[in-house]
């Protein structure tokens, strides 16, 4: 799921940045939430473990082996903002120290992985944490955020001019990913409740509608994404000529305008909603 | 390669080695940007980069072929991608993708293995990216090696538990194994993270984590950031 | 002439209930040295952990003078060195000059008077060389002494030890205790080891089920509760 350098369309990538950069701070001001450095040591080490947990093999079907993503899994124990940073965080290191991922490609992997696949795997905790259907929020939770990182990496790759016909495979593989994600999650959250029971509803999270509304909106712009990766050239001009954007086809430099439009009103949907939504969570408190 | 020797090359005191590591930053993002945009005349672009970064492991006064390998790791997902980009027809794309995604690589390891990562990340942090996150890193860093030591020494255990059955139960008792595993390694971490803590108020932290030292932007830094980049924009404009 | 620490009548339960310590009376002088013995789970760890105020309990706790409330934290964390018993926790800075110096910067000292001092600090245990190198590639004596200078830079009055020898080998434990010999501080070491006891201590206070079941000289102590490998078959201890 880390997009190397090279793969991106220049529109893409760059507009990545620039909307990672802000979300990036505000993840690292809510998740440190004026407790100066306290928390810093455990979310580096935790990341530690989720960067370590990736080696551990899960056996699913003739030989083939599956390992744990973690954005689901850190959002229940450290909630969402400091999962998001602890992600990002580890994106970090795995592309400086193990060029694994792109530098310029940092803030599309930041915005897919860290930001909306957390989010989207925070939302079903939100919306259906307690009670009994907790294990199967733990289970979507794993299985969406890897959905959505995959989703939005495909549709970025299609807006950088890769042919349909070679993301829809992977979209087939990333989709079992998916559920495997969920049945590790799943998988771990339980051995955890063994090992000390009442751990995850002993953890403070602040839940906010804001925040699972924000998860669903990714859930949704990823629905997006996946329609525009699978789609083929002509139905993405359809789309596009109704969305009022002139599209060209991928050739080098060309269509600059169209991508960057493309990629800046997907974003734009997901602040608006989260602006959205956090207005309406502030008028319900109030 | 272990990471380790990338480690101990990054302790080097050769000019590119002493050079601020703001600059090296800067200078690896004109390159990196130099290498995305480029289309016309994309093979002779490509080239000179190699040169350019292979010029610069020699300035380093590092192994070029172990670089190089090392860099290698990211081709067999680059080949794949450019393998299913020749079976639809477009070749050219899949070549310079990975001809980009190879370079990319190059470029950032000779970043890492001139500069030690502290050093790297204060000069991130002087360029305006959250500390927070930084630090984070910093501690991920550090203890990421010793938890897969930990990892390691746990799947051992684990992987002789239901290794000997077979089909479908066998595979359960694995998978069990494997998330058991995994809660115990959460488990431990939390408490290594808890020992971590007491170990920094055992020293009088009392909340912010305090730094050694400022960096210095020298004129050597100056000429060498202004004269890469003015080369790595010629190189563009061929 | 005022007892360096003073403690009566401690008790602590953990929040899971269990009733760690039942009342646990100790007086060490200044330069001494006094092994804390006992099984696990008898409440030695529990009970060193309140002499820097990382635990409160009941009872009266005085260190160097001064009675350890929250208020007298910072000095008394300056005046007591805890070495813990997994390095790799104390050690969490990226470099070994930077964890040294972790201490002194909280106090509130320059960058610049900092590194001098931790350099110096690194210079008194023999880990002079390895100030820039990342903690995770030292041995686990080269560790130990590391994290004794952290503790040792900040000048401390009572250094306190919780199972040093733990990871190190013969070579490690002698050169371990050979440096401990010669510090004029005094030493509170909880150790398992009783021939590490026997070399560097001149006591022995004997921990059983979170109370003080007996204490003097080194080998009085060992025989009186069998407390060596060596022993005949063990009775049982009372």
């Amino acid at each position: 799921m880390h997009i190397p350098d090279g793969f991106l369309a220049t529109p893409v990538w760059a507009t990545l940045d620039a909307a990672a950069l802000p979300a990036l701070w505000l993840v690292a001001r809510r998740a440190q939430n004026g407790l100066d450095d306290a928390r810093i040591p455990r979310l580096g080490v935790m990341g530690a473990f989720v960067f370590a947990a990736q080696m551990i093999d899960f056996p699913v079907a003739a030989g083939t082996t599956a390992h744990l993503v973690g954005g689901a899994l850190l959002a229940f124990t450290l909630g969402p903002f400091a999962a998001s940073a602890v992600m990002a965080a580890i994106l970090a290191v795995q592309a400086l120290v193990f060029q694994d991922g792109g530098i310029l490609a940092f803030g599309a992997n930041a915005i897919n992985m860290a930001i909306l696949g957390v989010l989207a795997g925070y939302a079903p905790m939100h919306f259906l944490g307690s009670g009994r259907w907790r294990r199967a929020a733990v289970f979507s939770g794993g299985l969406l955020s890897v959905l959505v990182s995959a989703a939005m990496a495909l549709a970025e790759l299609r807006l950088s001019g890769v042919p349909s016909k070679i993301l829809a495979p992977s979209l087939a593989l990333f989709a079992i990913a998916a559920l495997l994600e969920g049945a590790i999650t799943l998988g771990v959250v339980e051995a955890l409740e063994g090992i000390q029971p009442g751990f995850l509803r002993k953890s403070p999270q602040r839940s906010s509608f804001a925040l699972g509304a924000a998860g669903l909106a990714a859930i949704l712009l990823a629905t997006v994404g996946v329609q525009f990766a699978s789609a083929g050239p002509d139905g993405i001009e359809r789309i596009a000529n109704q969305a009022g954007v002139a599209y060209r086809a991928a050739s080098a430099g060309s269509g600059w305008t169209a991508k960057a439009l493309a990629g800046f009103a997907g974003l734009a949907a997901v602040y608006g909603i989260c602006v959205v939504a956090a207005r309406a969570a502030r008028r319900r408190s109030a | 390669m272990h990471h380790a020797v990338v480690e101990r090359w990054s302790r080097g005191t050769s000019a590119l080695h002493r050079r601020d590591p703001r600059a090296k930053i800067a200078v690896l993002l004109v390159y990196l940007i130099v290498l995305a945009t480029a289309h016309r005349n994309f093979a002779l672009i490509g080239v000179v980069l190699l040169l350019l970064v292979l010029a610069g492991f020699l300035v380093a006064r590092l192994p070029v072929s172990r670089a190089l390998a090392r860099a290698a790791v990211v081709l067999p997902f680059s080949l794949a991608f450019a393998a299913a980009l020749w079976l639809v027809g477009d070749p050219y794309r899949g070549l310079t993708l990975v001809t980009k995604a190879w370079l990319s690589a190059l470029a950032v390891l000779l970043v890492i293995a001139t500069t030690p990562l502290p050093l790297l990340v204060h000069g991130l942090e002087s360029a305006g990216a959250p500390r927070f996150l930084l630090t984070i890193a910093q501690f991920l860093y550090r203890y990421l090696f010793v938890i897969a030591e930990e990892t390691a020494h746990i799947t051992k255990a684990a992987a002789s538990r239901g290794a000997t059955m077979r089909g479908l139960l066998g595979r359960r008792a694995r998978f069990r194994a494997a998330a058991g595993a995994l809660g115990v390694l959460f488990a431990r971490s939390y408490g290594r993270a808890e020992d971590v803590h007491r170990a920094m108020l055992s020293r009088g932290f009392s909340g912010k984590l305090e730094t050694l030292g400022t960096l210095r932007f020298r004129t050597a830094d100056a000429g060498f950031l202004a004269v890469t980049s003015a080369l790595l924009v010629g190189v563009r404009a061929l | 002439m005022n007892p360096l620490v003073d403690v009566r009548g401690l008790e602590y339960t953990y929040e899971d209930g269990s009733h760690a310590l039942r009342g646990v009376d100790f007086q060490l002088d200044p330069g001494e040295t006094v092994a804390l013995l006992g099984p696990n789970g008898s409440g030695k760890t529990t009970f060193v952990l309140h002499l820097n105020g990382l635990l409160k309990g009941e009872g009266q706790v005085r260190v160097c003078g001064l009675e350890v409330t929250t208020g007298n934290l910072a000095v008394i964390r300056r005046k007591v060195g805890l070495v813990f018993q997994d390095s790799d926790n104390q050690l969490f800075m990226p470099t070994v000059l930077e964890d040294v110096a972790f201490g002194l910067l909280n106090l509130g000292i320059s960058p610049e008077q900092a590194a001098v001092r931790a350099q110096s600090a690194l210079e008194n245990v023999g880990m002079a060389l390895a100030a820039q190198r990342a903690p995770y590639h030292l041995s686990a004596g080269e560790k130990k002494r590391v994290a004794l200078a952290g503790v040792l830079a900040m000048d401390p009055e009572l250094l306190v030890f919780d199972e040093p020898t733990t990871f190190l080998d013969p070579p490690g434990q002698r050169a371990l205790a050979a440096l401990l010999t010669q510090l004029p501080q005094a030493k509170i070491l909880v150790t398992h080891d009783a021939n590490f006891a026997l070399a560097v201590c001149s006591r022995a206070v004997f921990f059983q089920e979170g109370r003080v079941a007996g204490a003097g000289p080194v080998e009085e102590v060992i025989s009186q509760f069998e407390w060596s490998f060596r022993s005949p078959a063990p009775s049982a201890v009372r």
